[in-house]
């Protein structure tokens, strides 16, 4: 009996034979068990060793196997070959991102973003070491513990059409993690992140599509962190206002 | 002395750069409605003029607020009426569904669900709708 197979149509581009993305097809070995992912390595291992894409962990975990899965941003570590049974699956690199080969995406736009909002803790003044930790409550945890499951995948900026009309945006992931550590009580430097996200690439650029949420992996829900943002951020203004002497 | 970080990034000139198509928001369900609800501004910001308008002629006296209704009761007002009351009620409902996003509030240790916040504020709206009719019914 042959074996059931799957076709993969795959965008390929490399820049040194070819103008555009154009579209090549593969046919895999169907296993009810099989990601994307695996379908990717099996091309890359036993059909076409010239196909160019990310991955690391396969389970989720390091964010970098991010492609566009018939037309839908997903981790193709933890999209199943049956859930796309018996069609054909379009593998794509993220949109909203320039292609450096494959499916392979420039993410160095982001990693300047991620940058400037600093997210990391900032102390006005570090306490030296031989008077211990930083403690923190579990109510404390939990008022950020959500932002923090970030694993910087960018399936949000790729699902955001605002990102994509608007590249400077600092985007979805890049201000939830922001907000993240504005919310964490060992930190002091949210007036810095600040700063830069409610500056005119900021939080501003918004419209509130929601699909940044919609798409992410890990419920880290970016479109909520943006939009508490705006509120604190207007009543910040109106409270610096009405009662200028509680500016920090 | 601070280390300069060294970054290796791609040649721009090597890349593809892609572009956002035109007609972006025909091709996700989600992008449309999110393009509708911008849309319904529009017609609440002309119902809102409209509005305005009629109330000034209210301040003008009887006469001149009659004739100026008269001149709604054309089969073009009656439709955009229509449409603005459906975009409004479209309006509003989603930002019912942003407040549940933005308000988190929290009794106690429990944290009041979303469905429930959006609840509330249909609640409130049914409330202040009941209320204005009331007045209008009374006067
Ligand atoms: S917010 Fe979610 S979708 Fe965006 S980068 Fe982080 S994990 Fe990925
Ligand atoms: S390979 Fe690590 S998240 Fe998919």
């Amino acid at each position: 009996m042959s074996e059931e197979t799957i076709t993969l149509n795959v965008t390929r581009y490399r820049h040194e034979k070819d103008r555009a993305p154009f579209i090549q097809s593969y046919q895999v070995p169907y296993r009810e068990d099989w990601v994307v992912l695996d379908a990717l390595n099996h091309i890359k291992d036993e059909l076409d060793g010239t196909l160019s894409y990310r991955w690391s962990c396969r389970m989720g975990v390091c964010g970098s196997c991010g492609m566009m899965v018939n037309g839908e941003p997903k981790l193709t570590c933890s999209a199943f070959l049956r859930d796309y049974r018996p069609g054909e699956i379009r593998v794509e690199p993220l949109e909203n991102f320039p292609v450096i080969r494959d499916l392979v995406i420039d993410m160095s736009g982001f990693m300047d973003k991620l940058t400037s909002v600093q997210p990391w803790i900032i102390r006005e003044k570090e306490k030296p070491v031989s008077e211990g930790e930083y403690l923190q409550t579990p109510d404390q945890l939990d008022a950020y513990q959500q932002y923090s499951q970030c694993i910087n995948c960018l399936l949000c900026y790729s699902a955001c059409p605002i990102f994509g009309l608007e590249t400077d945006f600092i985007g979805p992931a890049a201000i939830a993690l922001a907000y993240r550590y504005n919310l964490d009580s060992r930190d002091e430097g949210s007036h810095r992140r600040n700063d830069v996200i409610t500056d005119v690439n900021g939080v501003w650029e918004c419209t509130f599509v929601g699909e940044c949420s919609v798409v992410c992996p890990k419920h880290v829900d970016p479109a909520a962190a943006i939009q508490k943002l705006k509120v604190e951020t207007v009543s910040g203004m109106v409270r610096g206002f009405l009662m200028p002497w509680s500016r920090k | 002395m601070e280390k300069e970080m060294i970054v290796n990034r791609p040649d721009n000139s090597k890349m593809y750069h892609p572009h956002m198509p035109t007609a972006w928001w025909f091709r996700k369900w989600s992008y449309f409605l999110f393009m509708l609800r911008e849309l319904t501004s529009v017609f609440i910001a002309v119902f809102l003029v409209v509005y305005l308008f009629q109330i000034y002629h209210i301040t003008q006296g009887a006469d001149a607020y009659w004739e100026i209704a008269g001149q709604f009761r054309s089969g073009g007002w009656i439709a955009f009426h229509g449409v603005a009351l459906i975009f409004a009620i479209y309006h509003s409902l989603s930002w019912f569904k942003t407040a549940a996003v933005i308000l988190t509030p929290r009794v106690g240790g429990w944290m009041v669900p979303p469905w429930m916040v959006v609840a509330l504020h249909i609640a409130a709206w049914l409330a202040a709708s009941a209320a204005v009719l009331m007045l209008y019914v009374l006067i």
